[in-house]
């Protein structure tokens, strides 16, 4: 029997397996930041380890960071102190590390792909949940706790139980202001925040495969958010065109063998998968989710569930607890819902061509006068991008600010934060309470969306506005 | 790691599903650089309120309701991998989770703390909530030797999954990288024969 693209890269990656355990797998890739690695370093530290393998990991700040006068010292004195231990545990164990005002500073899984450092048929992890970004280039990809990042930097391995594997197939052409970020809210709405969890899932159909592959990093990215540890996506002309010429990418002769490599990274076709589910492109329109977890999502033009529609019993008192965190009721629509703050960033949705959709649909228009508007771009290398296509005097000349890079509002580690109560249409990737600070509530979104909404000044359908 | 074989014990019951780890710990308490404390803010946003005062409607406030297990509702743990989510549940003084279904990372983290996740069935978990409404006072007692969990003095019992090698980890207290190390040598030799490697050299 044939085998799956997954189980391919998986098998390459077993050094042992341990009789009624997990496997032991090799990491060929680790990256780190300074939020979930400091106690993986005072561990490696405490048992009078170095690094295994030192030149296998590559550490940036991103979580923590300020996005407004990044080559001034950080103000905040816990940030500050949290992001001068990274530099120094970098120093001190030999660790290449992109910091702030370095020119490859950003967001990890931004900077991962930018930089050549993604590779297809690689394994590699980061302590985040979201490094499945990287499941677009056909890598196995997942986030890990600190005991793991420790565990890899002591041993480049981890004991992992393989995952069941899931294949989620859409076909078809997307409509008009449908962006992946659509899909992938689509995909979570249908099967829960939970639907996934247990699997790794594969992505394929033709509305996959006609994706760029910064489209195709969103969907992989948001894997985690139906519970599933990644997503893999099959290498293709796409991932290699988009490979060729980065920074650390295998170059020349190197190139063309590893692209002999990967051109057979792919599922075979008569490969079993544990779970397979097929949509339809044509049924996905803007999405926007409305409770406490991404699985909670609608269609622009749809309505707010209603307590009849919940089919679990057990689940009924979540949904009423959320709605009434959200400050919403059932069966209401979402459209015209005025909004006062829009956040267009994050791992999700922060690269060159999220800032380049924003700034063609703002172009010539003005920002809605009640709208905080917070753009904050994945690295410093999509900001001087955006800078050399003039992105930064479209935004400003439209209203907006274009910041520096980091993690900013998706996760409110840092002084950008939604206050309490007000609503934020956001790009990024958790709509949890509180999770863009304290009370705020949030509405998860595609970059266009988004854009919409910054203009109107309220929950807006972009399909009518383009 | 802290050893752990069996425990009785009254619940702390939170009948909340998709309890995600920004709930547990939010993000603006992950600026600590070491592991210990986390306990103090462990569901901070449900616990107290913005002036920083005990929510007397949440059962961690609840005096009535005390123990070292805590119940939870299905999916418990999604979202961020953040591992100080287990900290902040081990340092608050659990020493078992139950729960009818667990986010992936969440429970590779909570093992490699020594804190127990049991995954029991949706109608046991029922089972659970509906006896400590009725009697806050009912214990549950979980054994990892012969990984099972009961009600006690009842006969309303079920066994768990665990694999052999994390069983044997929590029962002697060992870590995992203590047995990666030992693995040097193959890995060494896994190395050598690496197609990733070899394509990056």
């Amino acid at each position: 029997m044939g085998k799956t693209l997954f189980e391919k890269v998986w098998n390459a990656h077993v050094v042992t397996q341990i009789p009624g355990g997990p496997d032991v797998l090799y990491i060929d890739k680790h990256l780190i930041h300074e939020v979930t690695s400091p106690q993986a370093f005072t561990g490696l530290e405490k048992r009078g380890l170095g690094l295994f393998r030192t030149q296998n990991t590559v550490a940036t700040a991103d979580h923590n960071v300020p996005t407004k006068n990044q080559h001034l010292p950080i103000a905040e004195p816990l940030s500050k102190y949290q992001v001068d231990r990274l530099t120094e545990n970098c120093n001190k164990f030999g660790v290449t590390l992109y910091g702030l005002n370095h020119p490859f500073q950003g967001v990890v899984h931004v900077i991962g792909p930018e930089l050549g450092i993604t590779l297809p048929g690689m394994t590699m992890v980061c302590g985040d949940s979201h490094t499945s970004t990287h499941g677009a280039f056909g890598s196995i990809a997942f986030g890990i706790g600190t005991s793991e990042v420790e565990q890899v930097f002591a041993t480049q391995c981890l004991m992992q139980s393989k995952p069941k594997t899931m294949k989620i197939e859409v076909n078809g052409k997307l409509a008009k202001g449908v962006l992946s970020k659509d899909i992938i809210l689509y995909i979570i709405s249908k099967i829960s925040a939970a639907g996934g969890t247990g699997y790794f899932v594969e992505y394929c159909g033709s509305a996959i495969t006609s994706l760029s592959m910064e489209a195709r990093m969103t969907i992989c990215n948001m894997s985690i958010e139906m519970g599933a540890r990644g997503g893999i996506i099959a290498p293709d002309q796409t991932t290699f065109d988009y490979i060729k010429g980065r920074e650390f990418a295998p170059k020349g002769k190197q190139f063309d063998e590893a692209v002999e490599y990967w051109n057979d990274l792919y599922s075979d076709h008569d490969a079993k998968f544990d779970a397979v589910l097929s949509y339809d492109a044509a049924d996905i329109e803007p999405m926007i989710t409305y409770g406490t977890n991404p699985g909670m999502g609608i269609k622009i033009s749809g309505h707010v569930p209603v307590e009849a529609d919940i089919k679990e019993e057990s689940n009924k008192v979540s949904f009423k607890k959320s709605l009434e965190y959200m400050g919403l009721q059932q069966g209401q629509s979402l459209l015209d819902k005025p909004v006062n703050y829009v956040f267009i960033g994050s791992c999700t949705n922060s690269r060159i061509e999220d800032l380049r959709l924003v700034a063609s649909f703002v172009k010539g228009k003005q920002k809605a006068a009640n709208i905080h508007a917070l753009i904050v771009p994945g690295s410093k290398q999509v900001q001087a991008q955006a800078k050399r296509e003039g992105l930064d005097t479209i935004l400003a000349d439209a209203g907006f600010e274009l910041r520096e890079p980091g993690c900013s509002a998706c996760l409110g580690m840092n002084e950008d934060k939604v206050p309490k109560g007000e609503y934020c249409v956001s790009t990024s990737n958790r709509n949890f309470e509180g999770r863009q600070g304290p009370g705020a509530r949030t509405f998860l979104v595609s970059p266009l969306t988004a854009a919409a909404v910054a203009i109107s000044g309220k929950v807006s359908d972009v399909r009518a506005m383009m | 790691m802290e050893k752990f074989i069996s425990i009785q014990s009254t619940i702390v019951p939170l009948s909340i599903e998709d309890i995600d780890t920004d709930q547990i710990i939010p993000a603006r308490f992950l600026k600590a650089t070491s592991r210990e404390g986390f306990g103090d803010n462990l569901f901070r946003d449900w616990r107290y309120d913005e002036n920083n005062q005990a929510k007397k409607d949440f059962i961690l406030n609840n005096a009535d309701f005390q123990g070292k297990i805590l119940v939870a509702g299905k999916n418990f743990g999604c979202g961020s991998s953040r591992e100080h989510a287990a900290w902040a549940i081990h340092d608050y003084g659990f020493k078992v989770v139950v729960s009818s279904f667990f986010a992936d990372i969440f429970k590779n983290n909570a093992l490699n703390n020594g804190l127990l996740p049991v995954q029991v069935s949706q109608s046991f978990l029922n089972k659970i909530f509906e006896m400590v409404a009725a009697n806050k006072n009912i214990e549950l007692s979980v054994s990892l030797v012969d990984q099972s969990i009961t009600i006690a003095g009842t006969t309303f019992s079920e066994n768990f999954d665990i694999n052999d090698y994390k069983k044997t980890c929590l029962i002697n207290g060992y870590d995992d990288i203590d047995y990666l190390l030992s693995l040097k040598d193959k890995i060494e030799q896994y190395e050598k024969g690496s197609k990733y490697l070899s394509l990056v050299k």
